[in-house]
């Protein structure tokens, strides 16, 4: 049998932006409810909410905030892209954009990462 | 010196099948389809396969090559053979595969059909000339799409049509777009309505597969992209 699913003819920089930009997005989809149960806390009382934000201060937690933040960068930059490309933009289709892209998400992480352990 | 070999792995069968194993001798500036036919010719009398021009104009020599959809005629061996002279030969894929290396086109050209890949003419020949300027935004959008050959190499690399069989897939849409960029076709509407739907052109993921493998260099990605636009705007108008 042939397999079904053959790499060969998806290894070009457009199907890894397509990869990035949709499993950043199912991950940022599945973070939603969790942010609005945090932001529920705040109905609940302040102690709620700050029993809530002493937990999120822990360093494990900020390096998640990280990802989180990686995550959105990603997904700005890639979504971006698609709209320029779907409002006919031809550059929007080269890998230099496409890389670009990608090098401006993580510098915003980077940054992040950098600007929360100051 | 003993003649270098190359080990060219055949798919034989239809949808059930396997690949067996030939050994050609490598030749300078060998094509992929100049295996096939030395296969074909002197191993294996049996085996099926598609080609007409040998000189990348008919469009029905493409199969899947190491993976990749290309023409077989204008892909040389010395491009896809690794160290190893290893060479993989499969048909293209999706669409039902007749024998061997020969798929059945039918559902793709059924699909240009479907998106109204006709030109609807407005005049008769004693009407005089349309007089299309070569450097309007229509003649240019147009001309970008127009060296379409229909060999369903894009259709082969994309996902979207694996996973909806229905979907019209990146020829169909791009002879779509170029006739709607064609001042002299009077059927603008009625093709936007046509491939405004679900299996249309607002189903392309813009994975760009097909604008990565054409061998023309087109880019159905943004000619669909044009579609989604003025089929976007012509339902906000209340045309379609």
């Amino acid at each position: 049998m042939r397999p079904s699913i053959d790499l060969r003819g998806r290894g070009h920089a457009a199907y890894w932006a397509f990869l990035i930009h949709r499993l950043s997005g199912v991950a940022l989809a599945l973070f939603l409810p969790l942010h609005f149960w945090a932001l529920g806390q705040a109905i609940q009382g302040p102690q709620a909410l700050g029993g809530f934000l002493d937990w999120a201060s822990q360093p494990l937690v900020k390096a998640a905030e990280t990802g989180l933040v990686l995550l959105l960068a990603l997904h700005l930059t890639g979504g971006l892209r698609v709209l320029a490309l779907e409002a006919g933009a031809a550059g929007a289709m080269a890998r230099a954009t496409i890389l670009a892209g990608v090098a401006v998400g993580l510098t915003i992480g980077l940054m992040f990462l950098l600007g929360v352990f100051a | 010196m003993a003649e270098e070999m190359l080990e060219v792995s055949v798919w034989r069968g239809a949808a059930e099948g396997r690949f067996v194993a030939y050994a050609v001798p490598r030749r300078a500036n060998q094509t992929v389809l100049d295996l096939v036919s030395h296969i074909q010719q002197r191993l294996e009398p049996g085996l099926s396969y598609r080609f007409a021009c040998r000189v990348g104009m008919c469009g029905s020599c493409a199969m899947t090559v190491n993976g990749k959809p290309r023409w077989t005629c204008r892909t040389h061996v010395a491009r896809v053979a690794g160290a190893d002279g290893r060479v993989e030969i499969a048909p293209l894929r999706n669409m039902p595969v007749i024998k061997d290396l020969a798929c059945d086109l039918a559902p793709f050209f059924d699909k240009w059909s479907r998106a109204r890949g006709r030109f609807a003419p407005t005049q008769t020949r004693t009407d005089d000339f349309a007089p299309v300027a070569p450097a309007s935004i229509q003649r240019q959008a147009a001309d970008a799409g127009i060296e379409c050959i229909g060999c369903a190499v894009c259709y082969s690399a994309c996902d979207v049509v694996a996973w909806n069989p229905d979907y019209l897939g990146p020829a169909a849409l791009n002879r779509a777009w170029t006739l709607h960029n064609d001042a002299r076709d009077g059927a603008h509407t009625a093709r936007l309505a046509a491939v405004a739907g679900d299996a249309g052109c607002h189903a392309c993921h813009s994975h760009q597969s097909c604008t990565e493998h054409c061998p023309k260099q087109i880019s159905p990605t943004l000619s669909i992209a044009g579609l989604k636009r003025a089929s976007a705007l012509a339902a906000l108008k209340g045309e379609i």
